[in-house]
C-alpha cells in the first residue's frame, strides 16, 4: 500500500478543527491543537489560503473556513450566501448613487433578483426580489450574457421580445452589445426594457473569476442618464460595488 | 462619487462590544466613511465566568480610533465629536490614582452572582428591586458583579471605602480613560448604562442609597449619572491625545439603547429589534417608565442633555441566530448560516414541525428555567427543509411573543417593527416575521445603527445635528416587507407554537 501524504493529512486536520465550535483560531492555536511547529502549520495555512479554503481575518489575523469550500460543497454559490455578502456593498451603492439596487442570478432563461435595495427617498417602493428580467435587454441580463457562458446560450436561443423602440433584438447586434459590455466591464440599459428607466450593472465574479451575478442600480432616464449620456459617476459607483463583493466572495484584487 | 458625498466634518463613534471594540466615522448623512475593528480576549476561568482585560480593551479603543481616523483620512479639524456605545452591564473596578483595574472586568454573560442574586432576593424573591429599578435580581446586572468584586478581591472592600476605587460599566472606563485618566479623567456614566446595574432609581435618575447598601457596593465608588448627550469632557493625553486633543466627548449609550436611537425610534410605541445570536427588542415608551406584568425589562431609553429621559421596555430572545449556528455546527443540515434560507425555501410550509429552542430555558415572557428545547409535531412525512423552516419560524414567534407582552404592557399596538442585525439578511425570516406579527419589517439602509446611535447623540450635543427631526431625515429605508398570510393561518399556527413552548416546560425536575 501506498503511503499516506503527510502534508495533506495535517491540512486535512486543520480544516476539521477551523471547521469545530470556534470559528476563528490564531496560527499558535491551530499550530499546538495539531502538535505542529508554527512555521510547519503556518506553511500549510498559506497554501489553503491561497487556494481559498482558509481566509485570514485581516483585522485580528486569525484563520477561518473560506468560501472556496462551500462552492465545493455545493458545485454552485448559494444566492443566499450571495446576498449576505452583497448586503453592506449594496446599501451603500444605494445610498451614494440615490437609485434602487438589484442583484441578480441566471435561473432558466432570465434573471431572477435576489437581492433588492430601496431607493433612499421616503417614496412607496414594493419589495421585487423573486421577480425575473429579461437576459437580452437589461442591464443586470446583459452582464450576465456577456461573461456567463450559459447565459450566453440562453440570451441566443430565447424569443427576444422587443419590449421598446429601443429594445435590441438581431443576434448580430445583441453580440456587438455584448462585445462592448466585456470590452468596459458593464452594460447599460436605456429604455430598452422599460420605457423611462434605465439602468447600469456590473458582474460579480468569485476567486476562479466565475461569474456568478450581477449588481446593478436602475433609475429614472432623466437622473441615470442626463443628455442621453450615463452618468460616470454612478458607472464608477456599481462597479466598486461589484468589486467589492467579488473580493468579498474571495476574487483576487482586479 | 462615495467621496464626493463624505465631505467632511465628521462624528467619530467608538462601540466597546463584547467580542471587539470598533471606532466608526459618519458623515452629516449618517453615512458611514471609515471602519476600524480589533477584537479582544474572551477569558474563561471556570465554567460559566467570563471576564475582559479592561487594559487591553482600552489599548484597543485607543488603536481603532487612531485607525478609523488614519483610514479616513481626516484630521481633528474634521472631527465634532466623539460618542460611545457599549455592551452593557460589564462591570470594572479600577484604582483612580494609578488607573490600573484591580480585576478583569466581568461580563454581562457570567453568571458567577446567580447564588448571590438568589441571596439577595431574601424572603421578597426576584423582583426585590423591581418597582425602583425596572429589573429583577439576575446575574447579568452590575450591582452584584460590583460586591462579588469587593468581597473576593483581598482589601479591596478597604481601599474602596478609602476612596481610591472607582466602579464603571465599559462606558466609565472608555470616557474616564479618554479625558485624561489619572490626571483629572471624568468618571461618568449615562442613563441607559446606570439603569442596568441594579442601583439606580428609574424615576428620579439617581442612585439608590438604600439598594446600594443592600446589595453592598458603596456610594463613593459610583460614577456621576449624567444624560446620554451632552459634553462629558475632552479627549485629554495618552496616544489619542496628540491625534484628537480637544476633541468633545459627547455621548454615552449602552448598546441596545444606541440601536434604538441609531434606528431613530423617538415616538413612544417604536420599537426596533436586532437579530444576531440573540435578539434584543426595545420599545420607546415616551416618558413613562412602565412596570411590566409581563416579564419584560423597564429601562431607560435615552435622554438628551436636560431635556426629560425616554424609557423603553425590552424583551430579549435567548437563542435565535444562534439556533441557525446550532443547525450547522451540531446538527450539520446546512454548510453556512445563509444556506438555512434556501433549505427552508425548498419547502411551502412548516410540515407541521415547530422548533421552541429552550435550549437554556425560557427567558421573556416566560421565565422558565425548567424548560428545555423541543421539535413538536414531528411525522414521518417532516423532512429537514420542514425543521429549517421551524428554526425561522421559531425567531419569528418568539419575536411576536415579545411584542404581544409589550402591547399588553404598554398598551401601544406596534405600527411597523424596524430591524437591524446580521440575520436582516434572511428574506425569508422577514416575510415570515411581517407575517405573524401582522406588522409591517422594515430594513433600515445602515446596517451599523448601534454605532450611528452614539454617533447621533453625540453630534446632537455638540449641535452637528440640531434635532431628532434632523435624524430623521437621514434615515433610509432599504427594504420593508408586508404580511402576506391571511389572519386565519396566522392564528392556528400561533395556536401550535404555543402548544409546542407548553411542551418545553417541566423537563427538568428538580427546578421550580
Amino acid at each position: 500500500m501506498a503511503r499516506n501524504i503527510q502534508s495533506l493529512e495535517r491540512a486535512a486536520a486543520m480544516l476539521r478543527l477551523l471547521a469545530g465550535g470556534e470559528r476563528r483560531l490564531g496560527l499558535s492555536d491551530i499550530a499546538s491543537a495539531l502538535g505542529l511547529a508554527k512555521g510547519t502549520a503556518h506553511g500549510i495555512l498559506r497554501t489553503l489560503q491561497q487556494e481559498g479554503f482558509v481566509e485570514q481575518d485581516a483585522a485580528s489575523g486569525r484563520y477561518q473556513l473560506g468560501a472556496e469550500l462551500l462552492r465545493l460543497g455545493n458545485s454552485y454559490l448559494d444566492v443566499h450566501e450571495l446576498r449576505a455578502r452583497a448586503l453592506v456593498w449594496t446599501d451603500d451603492l444605494a445610498r451614494s448613487s440615490g437609485e434602487s439596487v438589484y442583484l441578480g442570478v441566471l435561473h432558466q432563461q432570465g434573471v431572477l433578483i435576489v437581492h433588492h435595495v430601496f431607493r433612499p427617498d421616503d417614496s412607496r417602493q414594493v419589495l421585487e426580489v423573486g421577480a425575473m428580467q429579461p437576459l437580452h435587454s437589461s442591464a443586470l441580463g446583459k452582464v450576465l450574457a456577456a461573461y456567463d457562458p450559459v447565459a450566453h446560450s440562453e440570451a441566443l436561443e430565447c424569443e427576444r421580445e422587443s419590449f421598446t423602440a429601443h429594445t435590441v433584438t438581431a443576434p448580430e447586434a445583441f453580440e456587438e452589445i455584448l462585445d462592448l459590455t466585456r470590452a468596459r466591464g458593464y452594460a447599460a440599459d436605456t429604455e430598452e426594457t422599460w420605457e423611462g428607466i434605465a439602468s447600469v450593472a456590473a458582474p460579480i465574479h468569485d476567486r476562479r473569476r466565475m461569474p456568478v451575478g450581477a449588481v446593478g442600480i436602475t433609475g429614472a432616464v432623466e437622473r441615470v442618464c442626463p443628455s442621453g449620456e450615463m452618468r460616470p459617476e454612478l458607472i464608477a459607483a456599481v462597479r466598486d460595488c461589484a468589486r467589492a463583493v467579488s473580493r468579498d466572495l474571495g476574487a483576487s484584487r482586479f | 462619487m462615495t467621496d464626493a458625498h463624505t465631505a467632511g466634518p465628521f462624528v467619530a463613534a467608538i462601540d466597546q462590544g463584547t467580542t471587539s471594540s470598533r471606532c466608526i466615522v459618519f458623515d452629516r448623512d449618517g453615512r458611514i466613511v471609515s471602519v476600524d475593528q480589533k477584537e479582544h480576549e474572551q477569558i474563561f476561568p471556570k465554567p460559566g465566568w467570563v471576564e475582559h482585560n479592561a487594559t487591553e480593551i482600552w489599548t484597543n479603543v485607543e488603536e481603532v480610533v487612531a485607525g478609523a481616523i488614519a483610514k479616513a483620512g481626516i484630521t481633528r479639524d474634521d472631527i465634532k465629536a466623539i460618542g460611545i456605545t457599549n455592551q452593557r452591564e460589564t462591570t470594572l473596578l479600577w484604582d483612580k490614582n494609578t488607573g490600573e483595574p484591580v480585576h478583569n472586568a466581568i461580563v454581562w454573560q457570567d453568571t458567577r452572582t446567580d447564588a448571590l442574586c438568589k441571596e439577595l432576593g431574601r424572603n421578597v424573591g426576584q423582583d426585590r428591586f423591581r418597582r425602583e429599578t425596572g429589573l429583577p435580581l439576575a446575574s447579568y446586572f452590575a450591582g452584584p458583579k460590583a460586591r462579588w468584586l469587593l468581597d473576593n478581591v483581598e482589601g479591596l472592600r478597604e481601599r474602596a471605602e478609602a476612596g481610591d476605587i472607582l466602579f464603571g460599566t465599559m462606558d466609565s472606563w472608555v470616557i474616564w480613560n479618554l479625558t485624561g485618566g489619572v490626571n483629572g479623567g471624568r468618571h461618568v456614566t449615562d442613563v441607559t448604562n446606570a439603569s442596568r446595574t441594579m442601583l439606580m432609581n428609574l424615576h428620579t435618575m439617581e442612585w439608590d442609597e438604600r439598594i446600594a447598601e443592600s446589595i453592598g457596593v458603596p456610594m463613593q465608588i459610583l460614577p456621576e449619572i449624567r444624560s446620554s448627550a451632552e459634553v462629558y469632557g475632552e479627549v485629554t493625553g495618552g496616544k489619542l491625545g496628540d491625534i484628537l486633543g480637544g476633541i468633545p466627548v459627547a455621548s454615552a449609550l449602552g448598546d441596545q439603547q444606541a440601536a434604538l436611537f441609531g434606528q431613530t425610534c423617538f415616538e413612544e410605541g417604536e420599537a426596533k429589534s436586532t437579530y444576531g445570536t440573540g435578539t434584543f427588542m426595545l420599545m420607546n415608551t415616551g416618558e413613562k417608565a412602565i412596570n411590566s406584568y409581563s416579564g419584560l425589562l423597564t429601562t431607560v431609553g435615552y435622554q438628551i442633555g436636560d431635556k426629560k429621559p425616554v424609557y423603553a421596555l425590552e424583551g430579549s430572545i435567548a437563542v435565535t441566530g444562534s439556533l441557525v449556528q446550532w443547525m450547522r455546527d451540531q446538527m450539520g443540515l446546512i454548510n453556512s448560516a445563509a444556506e438555512i434560507e434556501t433549505l427552508a425555501s425548498s419547502v411551502e410550509d412548516n410540515g407541521g414541525a415547530y422548533f421552541v429552542p429552550a435550549f437554556s430555558g425560557l427567558f421573556a415572557p416566560y421565565w422558565r428555567s425548567d424548560a428545555r428545547g423541543v421539535i413538536a409535531g414531528l411525522t414521518r412525512y417532516v423532512t429537514k427543509a420542514h425543521i429549517a423552516r421551524a428554526v425561522l419560524e421559531a425567531t419569528a414567534w418568539q419575536t411576536r411573543e415579545i411584542t404581544d407582552a409589550m402591547t399588553k404592557d404598554s398598551g401601544v399596538e406596534l405600527a411597523a417593527l424596524k430591524v437591524d442585525g446580521g440575520m436582516t439578511s434572511n428574506n425569508l425570516l422577514m416575510q415570515t416575521l411581517s407575517d405573524f406579527l401582522d406588522a409591517p419589517v422594515v430594513r433600515p439602509m445602515v446596517a451599523e445603527t448601534t454605532c450611528l446611535g452614539a454617533a447621533y447623540a453625540a453630534g446632537l450635543a455638540v449641535g452637528f445635528w440640531s434635532s431628532t427631526d434632523d435624524l430623521r431625515a437621514n434615515w433610509r429605508r432599504a427594504a420593508e416587507w408586508t404580511p402576506r398570510m391571511d389572519a386565519d393561518t396566522r392564528a392556528r399556527e400561533y395556536k401550535n407554537w404555543l402548544k409546542a413552548v407548553e411542551r418545553t416546560m417541566g423537563w427538568l425536575e428538580d427546578e421550580s
